[in-house]
């Protein structure tokens, strides 16, 4: 049965392992209908587009893979860069020091500028640096309001985490919850931190924190289960992204609990479930404004020299709430993907 | 660990011929020395141990539905930890296991989504695509001869790619969409992923599968031609060829047995969160790894049992779930579950050497 001692065979295997991983790729890829590539260009938003001559902007986050969130930040960047004739490189990595050799990367390829997003300030300062002293603009995005400053950014595009907790919190007063529940769906992650202690801050009820392991949905489910069990008392769930907070729903079934759920960013099915009553509400940073305001940004600035927030203040992008009185509008935008 | 523990545990010593006190190899030894030598036996003690412990520290645990919840979070680690073990007892181990999940689910979903079809069409080339997965795997280390780290390693990285890419490309989000609302959808719903009560009790049917499975994989193991070549590849790939064993057909078969759990587990997943997020399943394959050798497997192969990986898994949902239902500190949860699942694999290996000694 086994033929692995045939000289030539053992020739032929890496040529039919290549292949056959690339027949595997394929195989992925042919279950996918035409109409969908027009579809996704048909999904941005479109505002004519500039004569301006050709630049090219360096995109670089710190998107883990698969996250909903980071695919709507490229989505805006996409839209700008295509309205404004720039060609748009975008790269992310979760690792600090990745990031900064994806930013040097940036550097090297000589872009005409790039944004950025400060999850780890100080292992990007270098490479910031770098940049900027070869005349190249940086506009940060996203996450690092305390910090764009003394980098010395052009223009920074975000929410600060800790305002955005902050009217959560009143908000949850407002809705008239007692003892709310935050997950934190990665542990040690400094912004979805500041997002609870800022909710901590306003909440005048008493507020937990639960982490769990993002990348396992089932394990996500039990565990908000678990602790609801524990303790009777919570009544309001509060998750920092949206597809914890679907699952959230699921497990105030199964505890057999009564308690409500809200949460920070938006999906497309998070809008259904708002429709329904499932999720009270949601605080949205809007993330598609992150990365288009940051590309054109950098458009504005090249083609004539303005500075968003007069290069002294951060554009704030969120928090913006959507609860049950704006669902239906802005639904219309996150059927698209788009929000 | 020594190297008595290489014996096949699946059959027992031959009673010793009367009681000859000079030579100690044939004197039939204690019963609880025997029962302690068995490859489960370890790890259910464990599990014991740390359901008590929390039995005692965490009052929420007495009650019956959260017992459910912990086997339901077992469950979900189980099913996949059973395949993982009998492929770790063939000497094999498999690091795509994880992302293999996903990539079944997101082939279930995108495929009915996209083509508008019923959605058992694509549970049925998902379970086709996983069993390639596993075959592809298989066969590439059976052709090469290199160890299945460098190959489920590659198949790892490709598949998180291809997770990534091909629903980017497909749905145009890293999401896939809500297929709830499909033909079909409630059917598959009620196999993968319903539940029944059972006295006031909410059980997941995942874990009767679980249970199912591993009573069929320790059939399997056990009482099967099949499992005897398991054990045989696993323990000596060349002396299981002289004596005939068909090495290339267990392996590959071994490796689409994961397929298979896979898209089980993926189809689990898939049904009851109705959608799938393309970048989840990294790091879940170390827990199956984990389970199946807190389980007693051994990671060099041709030890091991099925039923051990269940208690494995179950004691990896009681810790996940008991700290939680203890209260403690959060910001603990992590370095709690390492330091409760390094103390129960000590127990497990202190039985192990006791029960072996002499």
């Amino acid at each position: 049965m086994d033929r692995s001692s045939h000289p030539r065979s053992r020739r032929i295997a890496p040529v039919v392992a290549v292949a056959a991983a690339a027949a595997l790729t394929l195989a992925g890829c042919s279950s996918s209908s035409g109409g969908k590539e027009a579809e996704e260009g048909a999904a941005n938003a479109s505002a004519g587009k500039a004569t301006t001559p050709r630049m090219t902007v360096a995109l670089v986050t710190h998107q883990a893979p698969g996250d909903t969130f980071w695919d709507t930040v490229r989505k805006g960047a996409e839209a700008a860069a295509a309205k404004d004739n720039i060609k748009l490189v975008y790269s992310a990595d979760p690792n600090a020091g990745n990031q900064a050799n994806l930013v040097q990367n940036a550097i090297d390829q000589k872009v005409d500028g790039i944004a950025v997003t400060l999850a780890k300030p100080d292992a990007l300062k270098g490479v910031i640096g770098k940049a900027e002293k070869s005349g190249i603009p940086v506009v940060g995005l996203n996450s690092g309001l305390s910090d764009w400053k003394k980098l010395n950014m052009l223009e920074f595009f975000g929410q600060d985490e800790s305002v955005a907790g902050e009217a959560f919190g009143k908000k949850l007063n407002e809705v008239g919850a007692k003892h709310a529940l935050c997950v934190v769906q990665e542990q040690g992650n400094v912004g979805l931190t500041q997002r609870c202690d800022g909710v901590e801050e306003t909440f005048d009820g008493k507020l937990d924190v639960q982490n769990v392991n993002g990348t396992d949905m089932p394990g996500v489910k039990s565990t908000i289960t678990a602790k609801l069990k524990q303790d009777p008392s919570i009544d309001y769930v509060v998750t920092l992204g949206a597809p914890f907070a679907l699952t959230a729903v699921q497990s105030i079934g199964d505890a057999g609990s009564k308690a409500k759920v809200a949460t920070f960013d938006l999906n497309k099915d998070l809008i259904k479930s708002i429709k329904s009553d499932d999720i009270q509400f949601a605080v949205d940073q809007q993330p598609y404004l992150q990365g288009y305001l940051a590309v054109d940004g950098l458009w504005l600035y090249k083609n004539n020299g303005n500075y968003s927030g007069g290069g002294e203040q951060p554009v704030l992008t969120g928090p913006a709430f959507v609860d049950k009185s704006n669902v239906d509008k802005i639904g219309e935008f996150a059927a698209k993907g788009n929000r | 660990m020594s190297m008595t523990q290489q014996a096949t545990p699946a059959v027992d010593t031959p009673p010793a011929p009367g009681r000859k006190q000079s030579d100690g190899r044939t004197r039939q030894r204690p019963l609880a020395l025997r029962l302690l030598a068995r490859p489960e036996v370890g790890v259910f003690l464990g599990a014991v141990a740390v359901l008590v412990f929390f039995l005692i520290a965490a009052p929420p645990v007495r009650d019956g539905s959260s017992m459910a919840n912990i086997l339901y979070q077992s469950s979900t680690i189980g099913i996949m930890a059973l395949p993982v073990a009998l492929l770790m007892i063939g000497g094999e181990f498999d690091l795509s296991a994880g992302v293999a999940v996903i990539t079944s689910a997101l082939t279930a979903s995108m495929l009915s989504y996209q083509l508008t079809l019923n959605v058992w069409v694509g549970v049925i080339v998902a379970l086709i695509v996983s069993l390639a997965i596993g075959a592809f795997n298989g066969w590439l280390l059976v052709k090469t001869g290199l160890p299945s780290f460098l190959v489920t390693l590659g198949t790892f990285l490709i598949l998180q790619g291809v997770n990534l890419a091909v629903t980017k490309l497909v749905t145009g989000n890293v999401a896939t969409d809500d297929i709830s609302d499909m033909d079909g959808f409630t059917q598959a719903q009620k196999l993968f992923a319903s539940s029944f009560e059972v006295g006031g009790v909410n059980v997941k049917i995942t874990v009767v599968w679980w249970l199912v499975f591993a009573a069929l994989a320790t059939w399997v193991l056990l009482r099967t031609k099949y499992g005897n070549w398991i054990f045989a590849v696993g323990g000596n790939k060349h002396s299981a060829r002289a004596v005939g064993v068909p090495v290339t057909f267990t392996k590959i078969s071994l490796f689409m047995l994961v397929g298979f759990g896979a898209w089980f587990v993926g189809m689990h997943q898939l049904f009851s969160f109705n959608t799938v997020q393309s970048g989840e399943g990294v790091g879940i394959e170390l827990i199956y790894i984990a389970a199946a050798v807190i389980g007693g497997c051994l990671l060099t192969g041709g030890y091991g049992s099925a039923i051990g990986p269940v208690f494995g898994a179950f004691m990896f949902g009681m810790v996940q779930q008991g700290i939680v239902y203890a209260g403690w500190n959060p910001d603990w949860f992590k370095a709690f579950l390492g330091v409760m699942l390094l103390g129960a694999v000590l127990i497990n290996l202190w039985v192990q050497r006791t029960a072996t000694r002499r």
